[in-house]
């Protein structure tokens, strides 16, 4: 096992990807492993792009040095390239593969770039796994559950040092009993999504 | 709630702030104040959380808790409790203290009896700021002791123990944090919570009044102290030296956050190096840096922004006649700007030693991405204002504007924010650009910042009658810094009822004559009351008020309420484009054939698009959030 993975979580601000941060810091104490978890707030969560980093195992710093990311996990297609400087050629890229427009483009100042260059050029950077998160989401119940459905994900690529149980029961232990059901849904579905990936 | 957890030396996942909140519960803090700013704001937020679930359940909270008006105001509240022998903790961002500064220069010639810690969060790289000024050169000037932890771990620690150094001192102590400390989350080992004092007792004393003899006796009086206060830099357990592989006349000094990627490069480059790791940066450890100085024939220094060791670390090389070479921003080696990485250490270091650097180059992509900034929020009412205000017609207009999430107005479509310096700055500079120009001027400013900085400069328009249009986007809350209250707000930092401070009765008060409420989501009505404003000679106000959209639909969660998100009949739809090229709402995009759409994800049912759409071609849908 190595002895320190590193995790980037990315995509907008409001998208959840703090909290899936945040919970996934929380099952690896709960495994007993050290973590660091960096987060953006303020300013840079009204809509903009957001980055997170965790780091379990043998590690001093929260943040992830250029090419040292085991995985990237985006929840927006141009985000997951906006921060390809992390990756190397092992590096596991998983993304959703729904855009969501920045208002640069609606106003007509820039371009959003064709989907299948993005994901071509994504295969470019490390191992990519796309998948449909909002579509998962939506079948579990509700689009909120994305961030859980690219947790999921990230559970099934084997690259966590602890078991996908573990983050499951975390991210369980963190909502209101109503969401618990759909958010397990949306967890499996992850799962099983990047397992016949 | 984790935060009270009781068990002693369980490890929770805290967040830097998170753990300064909880060193401060278990050093029995009695009083806690705040002006909420990122990236400090999660601190103060942790106590209001506790204080609102006591206040909930009929309890007494363990500590007071306020979000005070401003920084100045929030520093002299827990002065005087601390001079009433409390323990009490002020928290702000770093610009906050340039606000609070007029009152901590002279807090520190007094001091305290109980003990003070002020926490101070900068912002290297300006993540959320207006600069990034270096707040350590604070505790240079004021005198003040100063901490600076490097994890969640050491935040804790140095806020509990930070209560004894300030009480043996006598002495307020600067907690100097930085964004990659607030805000990264950490294992932090608990310790037992300590029970409060509760009540103080204020003793008179001739020497708390700072007349110029008076003042005179206490700078002396500061000066003896910080002597005591380098013997306990010297002891301190924050100031340490670690060993690496067979260190020979290799050495680095380094503080705060910088320490922890230092740490794992050194590791990673298998250096033989000795690392004298600072927690307690003033006064500095004098013997143990000399001793350190000695023990080297080369010194990298790494430091954030400004060269505050590297500069003491040269002063003290030369008190001891040493020759060590000192690495770091003077030799070009490390920048002043930003914050550091991994990566910027690991290529100075690389140059230094002549090594390959172990991380990549970044590589570039060939694809052209488009920029994602922060944007107003899908259903912002300050984007309902600009527009109407817009709509008015003035021509040549100047917009100055504030601190918060309208400064986002700067943006496409609407670009309607030209000038900002620091919070209140709208009001004070709208005065000064109606005196130097014949334009027009509509400046803006949230509630929050009405309160803290803008009263003062509304006077100053009324008295000298400046021909100014003053705009308090009054939201009812704190936004940008996570929804705190304000002296606006009908319940306080305690969750407590609060008398609500009417922010357009004040503005009567300051003696403004013209003053007009209006609702922004009526947006033609609120287009004539800015023509009206323009055309009136003198100093005009417009107080506009709606709820922030994401706080009032959080809410309308909580009671049930549906939320009605938008859509774009497109038969009906003649592709004005007014909703998407003028509004400009984010919700809003463009699919095939030029056809507008409105994301489902993002929209916040205000209903304004529907509201500014010619042809009536946007309705709500059937389907709720």
């Amino acid at each position: 096992m190595k002895s320190k993975t590193s995790i980037v979580l990315t995509g907008i601000g409001g998208q959840g990807v703090i909290t899936a941060s945040n919970i996934l810091g929380k099952a690896a104490v709960k495994a007993g492993f050290n973590v660091y978890v960096s987060e953006i707030h303020g300013m840079a969560q009204r809509g903009g792009t957001v980055d997170c980093t965790v780091r379990i195992g043998d590690v001093t710093g929260a943040l992830i040095a250029n090419g040292a990311a085991d995985v990237i996990l985006s929840t927006e297609p141009i985000e997951t390239l906006r921060y390809i400087k992390y990756s190397n050629k092992n590096t596991k890229i998983i993304t959703d593969i729904t855009p969501v427009i920045p208002f640069t483009v609606s106003a007509g100042m820039e371009d959003y770039p064709d989907l299948d260059k993005i994901f071509e050029e994504l295969k470019k950077y490390g191992l990519l796994y796309k998948i449909d998160a909002v579509k998962i989401a939506k079948e579990a119940g509700s689009i909120l559950t994305k961030n859980t459905v690219m947790l999921g994900a990230l559970a099934g690529i084997d690259i966590l040092p602890f078991k996908s149980q573990i983050l499951l029961e975390t991210i369980l232990e963190n909502i209101p009993k109503r969401y618990k059901e759909i958010n397990k849904k949306a967890f499996e579905g992850g799962l099983k999504a990047i397992k016949n990936h | 709630m984790e935060i009270l957890e009781e068990t002693t030396g369980e490890k929770l996942l805290l967040l830097g702030n998170e753990a300064i909140t909880r060193g401060a519960l278990e050093a029995g803090i009695d009083v806690a104040t705040t002006y909420p700013g990122t990236p400090s704001s999660e601190i103060a937020d942790t106590f209001s959380m506790i204080a609102g679930e006591a206040t909930k359940k009929n309890k007494n909270p363990r500590f007071y808790f306020e979000y005070s008006t401003n920084e100045k105001v929030a520093l002299e509240v827990a002065a005087a409790a601390s001079i009433c022998g409390l323990r009490s903790l002020t928290c702000m961002k770093h610009v906050g203290l340039n606000v609070a500064s007029d009152a901590f220069m002279t807090y520190v010639y007094i001091g305290c009896k109980g003990g003070h810690i002020i926490v101070s969060a900068d912002d290297p790289g300006c993540h959320s700021s207006q600069n990034e000024q270096d707040n350590r050169y604070y505790a240079i000037f004021s005198g003040a002791p100063m901490l600076e932890p490097a994890n969640p771990q050491e935040a804790k620690e140095m806020t509990r123990l930070g209560f004894d150094i300030s009480e043996e001192l006598k002495l307020p102590i600067l907690l100097r944090t930085t964004t990659r400390l607030n805000h990264i989350r950490g294992p932090v080992e608990i310790k037992k919570l300590k029970e409060p004092r509760r009540k103080g007792y204020f003793e008179k004393n001739p020497m708390l009044v700072t007349t110029p003899a008076v003042a005179r006796v206490r700078h002396s009086e500061l000066l003896k102290t910080l002597k005591k206060a380098e013997e306990l830099s010297e002891k301190s357990q924050f100031n340490y030296v670690l060993n690496f592989g067979k260190p020979d006349h290799w050495g680095i000094v380094t503080s705060g956050v910088s320490f922890n990627y230092v740490k794992e490069i050194v590791e990673d480059l298998k250096l033989n190096i000795k690392i004298l790791k600072l927690g307690m940066t003033h006064p500095l450890p004098k013997k143990m840096c000399k001793k350190f100085i000695k023990a080297c024939k080369n010194i990298i220094v790494v430091e954030e922004l400004e060269p505050i060791l590297e500069d003491q670390f040269k002063v003290m090389a030369h008190d001891i006649g040493s020759n060590v070479k000192i690495f770091g921003k003077s030799t070009g080696h490390f920048s002043r700007l930003y914050e550091y990485n991994p990566d910027i250490i690991a290529d100075a270091f690389s140059k230094i030693f002549n090594i390959k650097n172990p991380f990549n180059k970044p590589k570039g992509s060939e694809i052209t991405l488009p920029s994602r900034p922060p944007i107003l929020c899908p259903g912002c009412p300050h984007r309902a204002t600009y527009y109407a205000a817009k709509k008015a017609k003035p021509k040549d207009v100047i917009y100055p504007t504030d601190i918060g999430c309208y400064t986002l107005g700067r943006y496409k479509p609407l670009e309607m924010a030209d000038l900002l310096l620091c919070m209140g700055s709208n009001a004070g500079t709208a005065c000064g650009l109606a005196i130097a120009t014949e334009q027009k001027i509509i400046s803006f400013m949230g509630d929050s910042t009405f309160f803290h900085a803008a009263i003062p400069a509304i006077i100053d328009a009324a008295h000298h009658n400046h021909d100014v249009v003053i705009t308090i986007l009054d939201n009812r809350t704190t936004a940008m810094t996570g929804h705190q209250p304000h002296p606006g707000t009908d319940l306080d930092g305690m969750g407590r009822k609060a008398k609500r401070i009417l922010v357009e009765d004040v503005v009567k008060g300051c003696g403004i004559n013209q003053v007009e409420i209006v609702d922004p989501n009526k947006i033609k009505e609120t287009t004539e009351a800015f023509k009206r404003a323009l055309e009136f000679k003198g100093p005009a106000v417009i107080v506009s008020k709606s709820p922030c959209i994401i706080l009032e639909n959080r809410n309308k969660i909580k009671r049930g309420e549906d939320i009605f998100i938008y859509e774009i009949d497109q038969e009906k739809c003649k592709k004005c484009k007014i909703c998407i090229a003028q509004f400009g709402c984010p919700a809003f995009y463009y699919g095939k054939d030029e056809n507008i759409f409105i994301d489902i994800q993002q929209c916040n049912g205000c209903g304004n698009c529907a509201t500014i759409c010619p042809f009536d071609a946007i309705a709500p849908r059937e389907v709720t959030k």
